[in-house]
């Protein structure tokens, strides 16, 4: 596609280390073949995937304008995957194991942001930088010049080991055990294209954490979690880790097990490899929706899983790498480029300077020396930007910077004598915003700006909260500019939600007859303890109304806060009806889109919210009117679960929300077959026939997923629920009338089938 | 030497008074009526990074965009698959396509927006053919220079090369010594 494609093989000859310069080679070569016809498409997906070039909306070829969805006049040539074509701009998803990058590598992201992508990187979640429009022919080379400065896109996405994520602050944390960046470089390399990490289900995200009770790390959220800690052994003290598997987001997210208290650091990589291994060949292969390994280890039991993984360790023939690093480890220590210094009083009259000190910069455990965070809006940087970040970060340190978890960049081993220079020469550069951590500094994935799954725009909604948030933030209480707000664009959570002190994730309803886009509001989560719980869906409501439900929910927490109660906290301690109370008034009385079209498009897209979902005229009014007050009631039912739940009545919890599943059935049941009675049985059979068996209630992406959550129910009637199962339970049921939902609303924009 | 993959960037004259985000409602339609020559797919809204690239109507071949690279708006076409004809042709075509889509912005924001009528810069999206040093822009001056004076219709301008940074990409400013019209081909 680039004119210049061949010529970056030659110019960077011997630049790139192996293996990875053969294997752009051959994934070169693999796009001719499959140019040709002669690799399979979806052969060549999971290969692609695997190379970290992945799908983007209207990668179909198909785009909804406003009107109608229409074809984009692509060319007629073999397809990247099943439906994906081949000429649709993609992402592109690099690797940056624990958040740890050069000057020099950010040079090369402005080059590549600049020739290939919108002359933007973004930071994601999970430490990664993605650029997105990327053409697939282009790849070779752009991943040839990342190779260049020791940058891998292998394995950021597609069934593998994904990007090892790490706390930034390692090594100069105050409150750390030690500092984990050797130990997940290691992990990194070790599993990089590992024989035993070739043959997963589903994806495998590890994280460190340098302590058990920051939330840097989000050690709790992942399939393998790695904390720091130590112990005495004749005493001697020695370094080891206290491991935890099968955590996940996702739609129905699950806190990971501790799979050992402590393994000494010389047993970390030989049980990641027994990890994978147990995972590789016992895990879910054909069913993408349980093949994460949480979903074996809720099938085994953490006890079952935890005899595999070190049955299989002790079968494995020992491998140098394990300990080869160590002695280096011990040794390895970032080092400062400038003499330390307290820091300087903010000269009186600066406010700027005032609050990006207080909020962006926080001393590092080494005496004299800070850390400087670079807040990016929504996680977006320009290549301009980029290399002014590299010139800044080699004045000021010896070139010491990571990406964080909260999509922005932090400086490390900044003198404290230099702080205010530092903060001159970002604010030059645009980088200088203040507010990192604050109510304002917001966690989005792509949504539907880019993302194919995306229901709602989680990154418009974003921007528009932080445009509004960060005009007042700093005078609010601070205990509001101490909250975190998190945004999906849909249940799947990589805006992670599910762990934000107010967490959305988009979703939408059909009012007045338009589709309307929604978000629901997620209360509970928490951010610290490594992501130490995880929230619940309480009440839907438009996105336009997401601003006031903020509002509300804030100005509730300040009036009834009890001395510093945390929000998490205080959540636990009202419960979630009254929130609820105060925000259904804006969940209902949608104006008609005459009276203001506003809330019939999103934010950011004047586009008509896909009004391809129009059905007015095509069903009775009566029907909808029925269908309507049944999944209200089984709404309703699942919010009654959750306050159950949180009343410690677990049993009652996991059952009502089972009971709110059938109910929402019934509705679409009800649509076919107006004389169904609420005897479970029927309702499951009738369902499972007219839209399960029919395939009408079949996801786009996710299948039957949905259904199979009413079905397991169903067959486990009677059973003991634990708090935890009766968490998951009421997570499945919110998701499955959601599903209702958008079954729903294809039938009424559908001809009915014969 | 082979330039391909050209920017061009048609500056604004003055304050710009449209509230940019109003692009994306047009580009969107754009893309809906596939306006342009090239196959747009997509409506890329920014606004919210400071002297970024503001809102980018997509496109397979090329995109268009209203920027605000370094801080000033500006009309901006990309062109991103490689183009035939000679460089000088390559170059015209890029002043050009800025220039029309100039002209439909400046339609549709009537009197909210100007670009410039005698200011322009080019740049080369691509350091492998195009790396940031004097001796490019010895081998392509004259190229440069006669696909302006194509896109102009006369030979009163100056070009300068944009150097000091080598990892900037290669780009020369242009400023001609007559106004020229907005929109027209080529």
């Amino acid at each position: 596609m680039k004119a210049s494609n061949p010529l970056w093989k030659n110019l960077l000859a011997g630049r790139i280390a192996e293996p990875l310069a053969s294997e752009i080679d051959q994934f070169e070569t693999e796009i001719e073949l499959r140019k040709q016809g002669k690799i399979d498409e979806k052969v060549f997906a999971e290969t692609r995937l695997r190379r970290g070039a992945y799908g983007q909306r209207y990668d179909n070829g198909q785009r909804h304008d406003g009107t109608d969805s229409r074809k984009l006049p692509f060319a007629d040539k073999p397809t990247k995957g099943p439906g994906t074509i081949w000429d649709a701009p993609g992402m592109l998803r690099i690797k940056v194991p624990f958040g740890g990058v050069t000057p020099e590598q950010l040079e090369l992201m402005a080059e590549v942001a600049e020739e290939y992508s919108d002359n933007i990187a973004h930071v994601t979640t999970r430490q990664d930088f993605q650029l997105h429009f990327i053409h697939i022919e282009n790849a070779p080379a752009l991943m040839r010049r990342l190779g260049s400065v020791g940058i891998t896109t292998r394995e950021a996405c597609g069934n593998s080991v994904r990007n090892v994520t790490g706390c930034p602050l390692a090594g100069v944390c105050a409150c750390e055990t030690f500092d984990v960046t050797p130990y997940a470089r290691a992990l990194t390399y070790f599993l990089l294209g590992h024989p035993d990490a070739q043959d997963f289900g589903r994806k495998f995200k590890p994280a460190f954490s340098g302590c058990a009770d920051q939330p840097c790390g989000l050690a709790y959220m992942h399939d393998l979690g790695v904390i720091a800690a130590t112990r005495e052994v004749d005493g001697k003290v020695q370094r080891g880790f206290r491991i935890l598997v099968g955590g996940g987001l996702g739609a129905v997210p699950r806190q990971a097990r501790v799979l050992t208290e402590f393994a000494p650091v010389e047993e970390l990589l030989p049980l990641a490899q027994a990890i994978s291994r147990v995972f590789g060949r016992h895990g879910e292969k054909r069913n993408r929706n349980a093949a994460r390994i949480k979903f074996l280890i809720d099938k085994w039991g953490i006890e079952k899983f935890r005899e595999e993984v070190f049955a299989e360790r002790a079968k494995l023939r020992p491998d140098p790498r394990w300990t080869d690093y160590l002695d280096a480890a011990l040794k390895e220590a970032e080092k400062p480029s400038r003499p330390g210094a307290d820091l300087p009083a903010v000269p009186k009259g600066n406010e700027r300077l005032a609050r990006w000190v207080k909020s962006n910069v926080r001393p590092q455990r080494q005496k004299g020396y800070y850390t400087a965070t670079v807040a990016l809006p929504l996680g977006d940087i320009t290549a301009d930007q980029l290399r002014d970040l590299a010139d800044i970060v080699r004045r000021f340190t010896a070139g010491t910077l990571r990406t964080t978890v909260d999509q922005n960049f932090l400086i490390r081993w900044v003198s404290g004598a230099d702080v205010v220079a530092l903060f001159e020469a970002l604010e030059a550069a645009g980088l200088g915003d203040a507010g990192a951590g604050n109510i304002f500094d917001i966690t989005a994935c792509p949504g539907t700006d880019t993302c194919k799954l995306g229901i709602s725009s989680s990154r418009g909604l974003a921007g528009e909260l932080r445009t509004r948030l960060a005009a007042k933030s700093f005078t609010m209480d601070q205990a509001i500019q101490d909250l975190h707000i998190k945004v999906s664009g849909c249940f799947n959570s990589c805006g992670q939600h599910h762990v934000g002190d107010l967490g959305f994730y988009g979703n939408s309803r059909t009012v007045n007859g338009f589709r309307v886009p929604y978000f629901q509001v997620v209360l509970g989560g928490q951010w610290e303890n490594n992501a130490g719980a995880y929230g619940l869906p309480i009440v839907a409501i438009p996105s336009k109304r997401v601003p006031e439900a903020i509002d509300r929910i804030t100005g509730f927490y300040l009036e009834q806060r009890q001395k510093q109660e945390s929000f998490h906290d205080f959540i636990k301690r009202v419960g979630k009806a009254p929130v609820r109370k105060l925000l259904d008034p804006l969940a209902e009385n949608l104006p008609s889109p005459e009276q203001d079209p506003g809330f019939y498009n999103d934010w950011g897209d004047p586009r008509q919210y896909s009004i391809g979902d129009i059905g007015k005229g095509e069903c009775a009014g009566e029907v909808v009117t029925r269908y309507q007050f049944e999944t209200t009631a089984a709404e309703r039912m699942v919010f009654e679960a959750q306050l159950m739940l949180e009343d410690g009545r677990a049993q009652f919890a996991g059952e009502e929300a089972y009971r709110a599943m059938l109910r929402g059935a019934k509705a679409l049941v009800q649509m076919q077959y107006d004389d169904v009675t609420d005897e479970p049985a029927e309702i499951v059979q009738e369902f499972r026939e007219r839209f399960v068996d029919t395939q009408l209630f079949f996801d786009q992406f996710a299948g039957p997923k949905f259904a199979a959550y009413l079905f397991d129910a169903h067959a486990a009637v009677g059973r003991k629920f634990t708090a935890d199962l009766a968490h998951q339970q009421i997570t499945e049921a919110q998701l499955f009338i959601e599903a209702v939902h958008n079954c729903h609303n294809r039938l009424r924009s559908e001809p009915a089938k014969a | 030497m082979e330039l391909q993959h050209l920017v061009a960037r048609l500056p604004v004259e003055g304050e710009l008074k449209m509230n940019p985000a109003d692009c994306v409602n047009l580009f969107h339609r754009w893309v809906a009526g596939q306006t342009m020559p090239e196959m747009l797919v997509d409506v890329a809204e920014l606004l919210h990074v400071p002297a970024g690239p503001g809102v980018i109507a997509v496109g397979h071949e090329a995109d268009y965009a209203l920027d605000r690279t370094g801080g000033n708006w500006a009309i901006l076409y990309r062109r991103k698959t490689p183009e035939d004809g000679t460089n000088a042709d390559r170059v015209a075509r890029v002043l050009a396509s800025a220039s029309a889509a100039a002209a439909l912005i400046e339609a549709e924001f009537s009197g909210q927006i100007a670009v410039s009528r005698n200011r322009f810069e080019i740049v080369v999206n691509d350091r492998a053919l195009a790396p940031n040093r004097s001796e490019t822009f010895a081998a392509a001056e004259a190229d440069l220079k006669e696909g302006i004076a194509r896109f102009l219709g006369h030979s009163d301008f100056t070009i300068a090369p944009q150097g000091g940074d080598a990892r900037r990409r290669f780009s020369v400013i242009g400023e001609s010594k007559k106004t020229f019209s907005i929109g027209t081909a080529a």
